[in-house]
C-alpha cells in the first residue's frame, strides 16, 4: 500500500515516521522497503553510506529514523551510525546477518538504539517508531534539566555568547553530551509531550533573544519581573510565557550562583564571573563560555570538531571591543570544542568552548590577554592568534575528516610575542594539551602559508602530520588524547576540505560575519551529542583544566576556505607530524 | 474456493522446497509482503537476489584465483553473500556460506574452494527450482495469484 505522502503526517503517529534505510545489499533494500510502507512509514532508501549521509546533511529534519547494515563496502556501518548520531542526533538501528554479541555490543556503543539481526521481520519493523518516541521524550527531559542545571554563562557576560554554557566541571559532559541539537525554532514545553510533532521545535535562547530577556527584565525591574511581563516586552512572536518562565527561573538561579561563586572562582578552570567582554568572551561564539582570564592568559582552544560552526556570532555588542568577526564555519559533524583557556600560570580557564569566534582585531587590543580565541578567520591573523588545533574526533576517521584543531591562543609567554609580530609570519602556536607544562604539549605549528596549494595529499598529509603527533603524546598518556594539533594553513584548509570526505553541509555559512543562529544552534548542541573523552583524560591536563571538552569537527567549506585564505596569511605549516590513523589511539582513550 | 490443479501444483512445488531445505520461513514472509501494490513482489525480490549473488560469487571466485590468501576478502565477499541469501530464505546455499566462512577462518584454501564449489551448485539448483516455481505462478493468472494465500 502506497504511503501517505509527507504532508499528511498529520495522521497519528507513528503514521508517516520517515524512514531513511541504508544498505548495500539492493535485495535487503527492496524488501526493507515494502515491509516499511506498510507499516504506513515514509521510506527513503540508499544503497551507499555516503550518499546516505550526504542525504541526511541536506535534508536535515527530512528523516526521524535511519536503519543501518552494519556492513557496507563504502563506509563502516558504526561509522555512519556515529555520523548521524553526532550530526543529526537522529536514532540509528542497525541490521546484520552477524548476531555475535561483540558486534551488537559495538552497535550499541556506537550508539544505535537497536540491532535487528537479519533476516527481519515485519513485527519489528513495525514497532520502531519507539525509538524515536522515545528519544524526543529524553529530549524534553534534558531540556527542563538543562535549564535548572546550567549556569548561564551568557547572563555573567552579558554577551552574545550562546546558550547554554556548562561553565561548571567536566561532570557535566554527559549533561553536555545529551544536550540536543537546538536548532532556533521556536518549542514549547508542551509540544514535547506530543509525540506526533516528529519536528524538534525548541526555543534557542540565543544571544540575541537572551538579550532581549535581559533587557525586558532590567527595564521591568528585576524585582517585579514576572514572565508575563517580559513576555509582553520582549514581544517574539511564538515564545509562550512558559519558555519565559523556565528562562526566567534559570536566569535567577544562575544569578545568585554567580554570586556564590564570584569569590569562589578561581583560575583553575572555572569561567569567571567577570568575563567581560573585552575578554574576549563576547567574542566567543562558545558553547561554553571560556573565560579567559584577562592577563596573560594561555588559552588554549582545543577544537575538536566534527563540525564547528562558528559563525561568528559576535554581534555588534562586542564589535566596540573586540569587532569580532565570525567564525569559523567549521561544519561538519557536530564536535565539541574544546576550549582550553589557561592563564599565563598555565590555568586552564575554558570549560567549555563552543564556537570559537573570530575577533578581528583581538590580539592587538588585548595585548596578551588571552582569550583570543576567536580566531578571526575572516581576517588576517594580524590580530588573531589562535592556532587552530584541531583535535580530531577519535572516531572519526578520515572518512568523517575529523580534524580537530584547538585553537591556542596563544598563552604561552613565549608566544606572546607573537601576537605582537602578528604581521609577519607567524606564530608557532604550540597547544599540545599535555600535561607536561602548558607549552610542552602544544603541538605547534608553524602554519606555512604557501604550503598547500599543492595537492590534496601533501595537506592532508600535513594535517595529519599534526594528529599524529598529539596521538603520539596520547600515547604516553597525556591526558590530551585528542589534541591533534593542526594547523592548517590556508591551503591547508582548501585542502582539509578534500581531506574530509565529508561533503560541506549547509552549516556553512559565508564568513561575512553573519550570525547565524541556527548554525549557533548547531554548534552549541554539538559538543553535547559528542561523547568525547572524559573530563578525566582531559582534565589531567596540568596546565590546562577544562571542564568540558567540545569537540569540533573542522569541516570544510568553501566559506571556510575564503577565510582561511585570509586568516592563515603568514602562517606557517609545519609538517613536522605524522599522522597515522589516530583512531586506535584515541580509540583507546575514548573507550576505554 | 477450490485451489485449481495448477495452484496445488504450486503448493506442492513449495512444499517441496521447503522440506527439501531449500528455502526457509523468510520466503514465507516475502510471500505475505506480496499484495496489490506489488503483485509480483517475490519473483521481484527473487530475481534481484540472484542477479546480485552471481555478482558477488563472480567476486569471490576471482578472489579465489588471483588472492586466495586473502582470507580476510573472501570472508568478507562471503559475509555479503550469506546477507543477501538470508534475504529470501535461500536456506541451503546459506549452509554453504556459513560452511565456507569456517574455512576461512582456519584459513584452509582447499576447504575453501570445495566449500565454494559447494555454494554455487546450491545456487544453481536454487536458482533452477526458482525459475520453475514461477513459471508455474505466472500460469495461474494474476487473479488467482492474488487470491492464493501464503503457504
Amino acid at each position: 500500500m502506497a504511503n501517505p505522502p509527507a504532508s499528511t503526517r498529520t495522521e497519528a503517529f507513528p503514521v508517516g515516521l520517515r524512514v531513511l534505510v541504508v544498505d548495500d545489499d539492493p535485495t535487503w533494500l527492496k524488501i526493507l522497503e515494502k515491509m516499511l510502507r506498510k507499516c504506513s512509514y515514509e521510506v527513503t532508501t540508499c544503497g551507499l553510506a555516503r550518499v546516505a549521509l550526504e542525504m541526511l546533511r541536506e535534508r536535515k529534519d527530512h528523516f526521524d529514523i535511519v536503519i543501518s547494515d552494519v556492513n557496507m563496502p563504502d563506509m563502516d556501518g558504526f561509522k555512519l551510525l556515529e555520523h548521524v548520531g553526532l550530526e543529526m542526533d537522529l536514532p540509528v538501528i542497525m541490521m546484520s546477518i552477524d548476531g555475535e554479541t561483540s558486534r551488537v555490543m559495538k552497535g550499541v556503543q556506537h550508539g544505535a538504539c537497536d540491532y535487528l539481526l537479519k533476516p527481519v521481520r515485519m513485527k519489528e519493523l513495525r514497532n520502531i517508531w519507539q525509538h524515536v518516541y522515545r528519544k524526543k521524550m529524553h529530549e524534553v527531559k534534558e531540556i527542563e534539566g538543562h535549564y535548572i542545571n546550567e549556569d548561564i554563562q551568557i547572563m555573567k557576560i552579558g554577551s552574545d555568547d550562546f546558550e547554554d554554557r556548562h561553565v561548571s566541571s567536566g561532570a557535566d559532559i554527559n549533561y553536555v553530551r545529551k544536550r540536543k541539537d537546538v536548532d532556533n525554532k521556536e518549542h514549547s514545553d508542551q509540544e514535547f509531550s506530543d509525540p506526533a510533532t516528529v519536528k524538534k521545535a525548541r526555543v534557542v535562547w540565543s544571544v540575541d533573544l537572551h538579550q532581549k530577556f535581559v533587557n525586558a527584565v532590567n527595564q521591568i525591574g528585576f524585582d517585579k519581573v514576572g514572565p508575563k511581563k517580559i513576555l509582553d516586552l520582549m514581544n517574539i512572536p511564538g515564545l509562550t510565557r512558559e519558555n519565559v518562565a523556565s528562562h526566567l527561573q534559570k536566569y535567577r538561579l544562575y544569578l545568585s550562583r554567580l554570586q556564590k561563586q564570584n569569590e569562589g572562582r578561581t583560575s583553575s578552570g572555572n569561567l569567571q564571573s567577570d568575563f567581560s567582554s573585552k575578554d574576549v568572551a563576547g567574542n566567543f561564539d562558545v558553547l561554553s563560555s571560556t573565560q579567559m582570564q584577562p592577563s596573560g592568559v594561555s588559552s588554549k582552544f582545543i577544537c575538536t570538531g566534527q563540525k564547528i560552526q562558528a559563525q561568528g556570532i559576535i554581534p555588534d555588542d562586542h564589535a566596540d571591543d573586540f569587532k569580532s568577526s565570525l567564525s569559523l564555519q567549521v561544519t561538519g559533524s557536530k564536535q565539541a570544542l574544546v576550549g582550553d583557556i589557561p592563564d599565563s600560570q598555565g590555568v586552564i580557564s575554558v570549560s567549555r568552548l563552543g564556537i570559537l569566534l573570530p575577533f578581528k582585531d583581538m590580539i592587538p587590543d588585548a595585548g596578551k590577554k588571552s582569550l583570543e580565541p576567536a580566531i578571526s578567520r575572516n581576517q588576517s591573523w594580524s590580530g588573531s592568534i589562535p592556532v587552530m588545533q584541531f583535535m580530531q574526533h577519535p572516531r572519526h576517521d578520515h572518512e568523517c575528516c575529523c580534524l580537530i584543531e584547538a585553537y591556542s591562543c596563544l598563552p604561552k609567554p613565549d608566544q606572546e610575542q607573537v601576537f605582537d609580530h602578528f604581521d609577519t609570519p607567524p606564530s608557532v602556536i604550540s597547544n599540545t594539551c599535555n600535561t607536561e607544562n602548558d607549552i610542552s604539549g602544544l603541538l605547534e605549528f608553524k602554519l606555512v602559508h604557501t604550503n598547500h596549494r599543492s595537492s590534496d595529499t601533501k595537506t592532508a598529509s600535513q594535517l595529519s602530520c599534526m594528529t599524529d603527533t598529539t596521538s603520539a603524546q596520547v600515547d604516553s598518556g597525556s591526558s590530551n588524547t585528542q589534541d591533534y594539533g593542526v594547523a592548517f594553513g590556508i591551503d591547508g584548509l582548501t585542502n582539509i576540505k578534500d581531506y574530509y570526505h565529508t561533503q560541506t553541509s549547509s552549516y556553512l555559512t559565508p564568513p561575512s560575519g553573519e550570525l547565524s543562529l541556527k548554525n549557533e544552534t548547531d554548534l552549541v548542541s554539538s559538543p553535547e551529542d559528542l561523547q568525547f573523552c572524559s573530563p578525566q583524560g582531559i582534565g589531567s591536563f596540568e596546565n590546562v583544566g577544562f571542564n568540558s571538552m567540545e569537540i569540533f569537527q573542522y569541516d570544510d567549506s568553501t566559506s571556510v576556505t575564503e577565510v582561511h585564505s585570509n586568516w592563515y596569511d603568514g602562517l606557517e605549516f609545519n609538517s613536522d607530524y605524522l599522522y597515522d590513523s589516530v583512531d586506535p589511539v584515541i580509540d583507546e582513550c575514548l573507550f576505554a | 474456493m477450490e485451489y485449481s490443479s495448477l495452484q496445488r501444483q504450486v503448493a506442492y512445488m513449495k512444499k517441496g522446497l521447503f522440506d527439501q531445505g531449500y528455502l526457509d520461513e523468510q520466503f514465507d514472509e516475502l510471500e505475505e509482503l506480496q499484495d496489490e501494490a506489488s503483485p509480483n513482489f517475490v519473483e521481484e525480490v527473487v530475481t534481484l537476489f540472484f542477479r546480485d549473488s552471481s555478482r558477488l560469487m563472480a567476486n569471490i571466485e576471482q578472489a579465489l584465483e588471483r588472492c586466495p590468501q586473502d582470507f580476510r576478502r573472501l570472508d568478507s565477499y562471503m559475509h555479503q553473500l550469506k546477507g543477501s541469501t538470508s534475504s529470501i530464505g535461500a536456506l541451503r546455499v546459506k549452509n554453504e556460506c556459513t560452511k565456507f566462512r569456517e574455512y576461512c577462518d582456519q584459513e584452509h584454501l582447499d576447504g575453501c574452494q570445495r566449500s565454494f564449489q559447494k555454494v554455487k551448485r546450491e545456487h544453481a539448483v536454487l536458482k533452477q527450482k526458482l525459475e520453475s516455481y514461477f513459471q508455474l505462478l505466472r500460469q495461474i493468472g494474476p487473479t488467482e495469484r492474488a487470491t492464493r494465500s501464503g503457504s
